[in-house]
């Protein structure tokens, strides 16, 4: 007897929109993905949402004035943005900042990058279902933000850096202050992996998503601790140093497994590291000016700049062509989310939705970083 | 008129015999159920706010934070003012959406609560309904308020919600085995479905210590799979906040919101009301061995607040998970379920016969 | 590899490159039709391994426009800046090297998106910011009366 063939189910690809406005696609970016039941089977970014122009309006701006829009990019990491714009300027016209101005752009990097990790831990405990950790990172990161409030009087946009120097010198309390934090943070971040790594539904939810490995990661130009967590020595501030870097010894924080549970320790490790160079630093700040005498007003000799620092999310740059004239003729920024970004659809093929959210959380993106 | 906060049954014998003596049988029976709506409605309606005040307090505790602290004294009026506000929002219903259904399902789910409340007993002689058949009736209605929850998501007409809602589906039918099976451990030990039956059994000692080490991992495996079928943290994939932005229930606004909110409340009211009942001796004060002085100072207190002590102890342990632990994959929570839970579940269940038929408990 | 030898090299396989030195990085200036080629023989030869794109940056001058790729060899740690111009300023077309550097199929995008130089052969070439109708820009003819106001 002959089997009657059952029908077929035809199972149906479908498409949802994973934003503008989503939980966890932390600000304005949109995904379109293209699911079967659970499973991703391709994520195709929207973006533009928050796009602000700001590369054409620095080519009406004068040079100094570039470092306030910069704030507005990556505002969790606002400090290494001036500070790569200042980096530029400066070594375009050949100025040499005192040690005084270097030792202390290095602090503040490294309390906003510990500040940018803070918020990241909180937001990846969240998308993963742990409302309690936005809590515990928040709480400390607001120990930071009085830091910086003390002495810039700004929490988030700090212009603290302008080109030549800072603007103001530090607060009398700065390096008490930092001490302070130092010692309460060195307690409180074991807490964070109580709270969320030794957790077993943590590490089952993490542990072998979103494998990518190293060549794809340099392919897709994925850099910082996303791009370390695969084993692409990535850090600029190791291969490139700038600023006080070359007085400091540290570690890169390095991993090979290529997860979301590497991307996630090597920013737990990395957070460490931060507190060892401010440690490094905080007592043998030199004595000496903040600003150098600019001319009142700035002009780049004809030619191309280009200046990368390592900033929270990874590799930021700034690639300046200049005319001669007061504003640059063409500025442009190589944002690490940017290129992050291009990596999603790469890592998250094939994995069900919520592992896709686990991921984007891992690569750490800031929406306006990416559209700028 | 005797009453007694310790003994219910002479109030309601009292309303019993007052009511039949000036209407008819019927009439009887109709005031009486009419009654025992007002009152269950009454209660749902306080305590299901009183649970979303309690969730954040405990929350805030957890978030070193203090929680609402504005609204009256430490924000004991949060929690009305809140649900007044989301009686006076507007009713917005998708444009697609299938309108009978997407009515029909926050129904579904609050109704259902009622129903499974209307078992438990609060203290002797304060339960609705005494069934022999309690413990079937609960698992048995509880698992029709998936079907709400299956229809929300359908009806809503987007995609989040379907995907929310088959989580949804796939998991408390998955889990309504665990909730069963470690409730029947318990009855195989207690020899009667009825509630209070399983209540008058446990004089003697709580099932929990009765029955020790089957009844501990009974216990065990009925609050994660009791937390699994309210669609609660870890396990509230059907929400999913930050994937499914509010899963089966992001089309819903206003009063049919707060019917599935509070339902998610009274389930959780439910489900610790149950594991008190079976597990924790239910009404029964706490007795330790022959140690009369004490046993006589825990029965001061009234056997109602001996009911909400334990409820509030099982409530609390499972608002503890929530505030602590990420959420499970789909896939993740459905093998926690059929490669070990029930497993685990069935060979628990032979021990329990085992021991029951040797007498090797307490 | 040493500047020089760097020179060299690039000269054997394109004699049409023109070589810069003394700058911030090296600088090469390479033909639109002879672009891929020379992307190509830099990222694969082990030799120079340019295995990283760290920018790729688009900019319009009065008759042309210029495409900017930065380069990091990821083995030998150092930077070459290649450039090339498109021979249209009005229809601008360039060959894509989005097989080559996966991370260039966005940063193509962008140009594409910001002063509308076209890449042949890339896989998606939409606008990714701005809505299809908007005009490019970073052109410096571009005007915006609403927008912009100068000053």
């Amino acid at each position: 007897m002959q089997e009657a063939e059952p029908d077929r189910i035809e199972t149906q690809e479908y498409l949802v929109n994973m934003g503008p406005q989503h939980p966890s696609t932390h600000g304005v970016l949109r995904l379109l993905l293209k699911l079967e039941g659970e499973i991703v089977h391709h994520v195709d970014p929207h973006i533009g949402y928050i796009h602000s122009g700001i590369e054409k309006m620095c080519e009406s701006l004068t040079y100094p004035q570039i470092p306030y829009l910069t704030d507005r990019m990556d505002y969790l990491s606002a400090h290494m943005n001036e500070e790569v714009v200042c980096l530029c300027i400066e070594n375009a016209l050949g100025v040499e900042v005192p040690d005084r101005v270097k030792y202390i752009r290095t602090i503040f990097s490294e309390l906003q990058r510990l500040a940018s990790h803070q918020l990241w831990w909180c937001v990846m405990g969240m998308d993963l279902g742990a409302l309690t950790t936005f809590f515990y990172g928040l709480r400390d990161r607001e120990k930071i933000l009085d830091i910086f409030e003390e002495t810039c009087g700004a929490r988030l946009t700090l212009h603290y850096s302008i080109p030549g120097g800072l603007m103001f010198d530090i607060h009398p309390n700065f390096q008490k202050r930092v001490h302070d934090f130092l010692n309460y943070f060195r307690k409180k971040l074991p807490e964070y992996d109580q709270l969320l790594t030794g957790n077993v539904i943590f590490q089952e939810r993490t542990r072998g998503i979103g494998i990518f490995p190293k060549e794809a990661v340099i392919n897709y130009g994925v850099t910082g601790p996303s791009g370390r967590a695969s084993g692409f020595s990535c850090d600029v501030r190791k291969h490139l140093p700038y600023s006080a870097y070359p007085f400091v010894s540290f570690q890169e924080a390095l991993d090979d497994r290529g997860d979301t549970l590497a991307r996630y320790q090597v920013r737990i490790k990395e957070m460490w590291e931060s507190m060892s160079i401010i440690e490094q630093l905080i007592d043998n700040i030199p004595e000496g000016d903040v600003q150098v005498k600019m001319k009142g007003v700035v002009k780049l000799p004809e030619g191309e700049y280009f200046q990368r620092v390592e900033s929270a999310r990874g590799d930021f740059g700034v690639f300046i062509i200049s005319d001669g004239k007061k504003s640059p003729y063409r500025l442009k920024f190589r944002s690490p989310g940017f290129s992050n970004l291009s990596a999603l659809h790469a890592m998250s093929k094939g994995w069900k939705i919520a592992d896709l959210v686990a991921i984007m959380s891992s690569l750490d993106l800031v929406i306006p970083d990416i559209d700028r | 008129m005797a009453f007694s906060i310790y003994d219910f049954s002479t109030l309601t014998q009292s309303i019993h015999d007052g009511l039949s003596s000036r209407l008819s049988p019927t009439g009887t029976l109709a005031m009486e159920w009419a009654i025992v709506g007002i009152v269950i409605l009454l209660f749902v309606a306080v305590f299901g706010l009183f649970l979303v005040y309690a969730e954040r307090k405990v929350c805030a505790f957890f978030q070193q934070r203090l929680g609402p602290m504005r609204v009256g004294p430490w924000g004991l009026v949060q929690t009305i003012a809140d649900f007044i506000k989301l009686l006076m929002k507007e009713l917005i219903q998708p444009a697609r959406a299938d309108k009978f259904l997407y009515n029909l399902a926050p129904f579904i789910v609050i109704i259902v609560t009622f129903l499974a409340i209307s078992v438990i007993p609060f203290a002797k002689g304060l339960q609705a309904f005494d069934f022999d058949i309690g413990v079937f009736f609960v698992t048995s209605i509880t698992a029709v308020g998936v079907i709400g929850i299956l229809l929300a998501g359908w009806s809503s007409n987007n995609k989040y919600s379907l995907i929310g809602a088959m989580r949804s589906g796939a998991q408390i039918i998955s889990y309504e085995l665990s909730v069963g099976l470690s409730l029947i451990t318990i009855v195989i030990m207690a020899g009667t479905l009825q509630l209070s039956g399983i209540v008058e059994a446990q004089r003697a000692g709580w099932f929990i210590y009765r029955g020790h080490i089957p009844a501990i991992i009974a216990f065990f495996v009925f609050v994660i799979a009791g937390t699994a079928e309210t669609n609660r943290g870890p396990f509230d994939l059907a929400e999913a906040e930050s994937e499914l932005t509010a899963g089966f229930h992001t089309e819903y606004s206003g009063i049919k919101f707060a019917f599935f909110f509070l339902a998610e409340y009274v389930n959780l009211f439910i489900v610790s009301a149950m594991a008190t009942t079976v597990f924790l001796g239910g009404w029964m004060a706490l007795h330790v061995g022959n140690l009369e002085g004490f046993n006589h100072v825990m029965d001061l207190l009234p056997p109602v607040f001996w009911f909400f002590i334990k409820v509030f102890f099982v409530i609390f342990l499972i608002m503890w998970f929530k505030w602590t632990f990420p959420r499970l994959r789909i896939d993740q929570i459905l093998t926690l379920e059929w490669k070990f839970l029930l497993p685990i579940n069935l060979f628990n269940i032979i021990l329990m016969t085992v021991i029951v038929l040797l007498g090797w408990h307490f | 590899m040493s500047p020089e030898e760097l020179n060299a090299h690039i000269q054997s396989l394109e004699p049409a490159a023109v070589v810069v030195m003394g700058k911030q990085f090296p600088e090469v200036m390479v033909p639109e039709d002879q672009l891929r080629y020379l992307a190509r023989e830099l990222k694969e030869n082990p030799s120079t391994a340019f295995d990283y794109l760290i920018c790729l940056t688009g900019a319009d001058f009065d008759d042309h426009m210029k495409v900017i790729y930065h380069l990091e060899s990821t083995v030998h740690r150092n930077i070459l800046v290649l450039k090339t111009r498109t021979l249209s300023r009005i229809n601008p077309v360039l060959p894509t090297v989005s097989d080559i550097w996966r991370t260039a199929e966005f940063h193509e995008r962008e140009v594409f998106d910001l002063l509308g130089i076209r890449f042949k052969g890339h896989p998606d070439m939409r606008r990714l910011f701005l809505s299809d109708e908007w005009g490019f820009p970073l052109r410096k003819d571009y005007v915006d009366e609403v927008r912009i106001v100068d000053r």
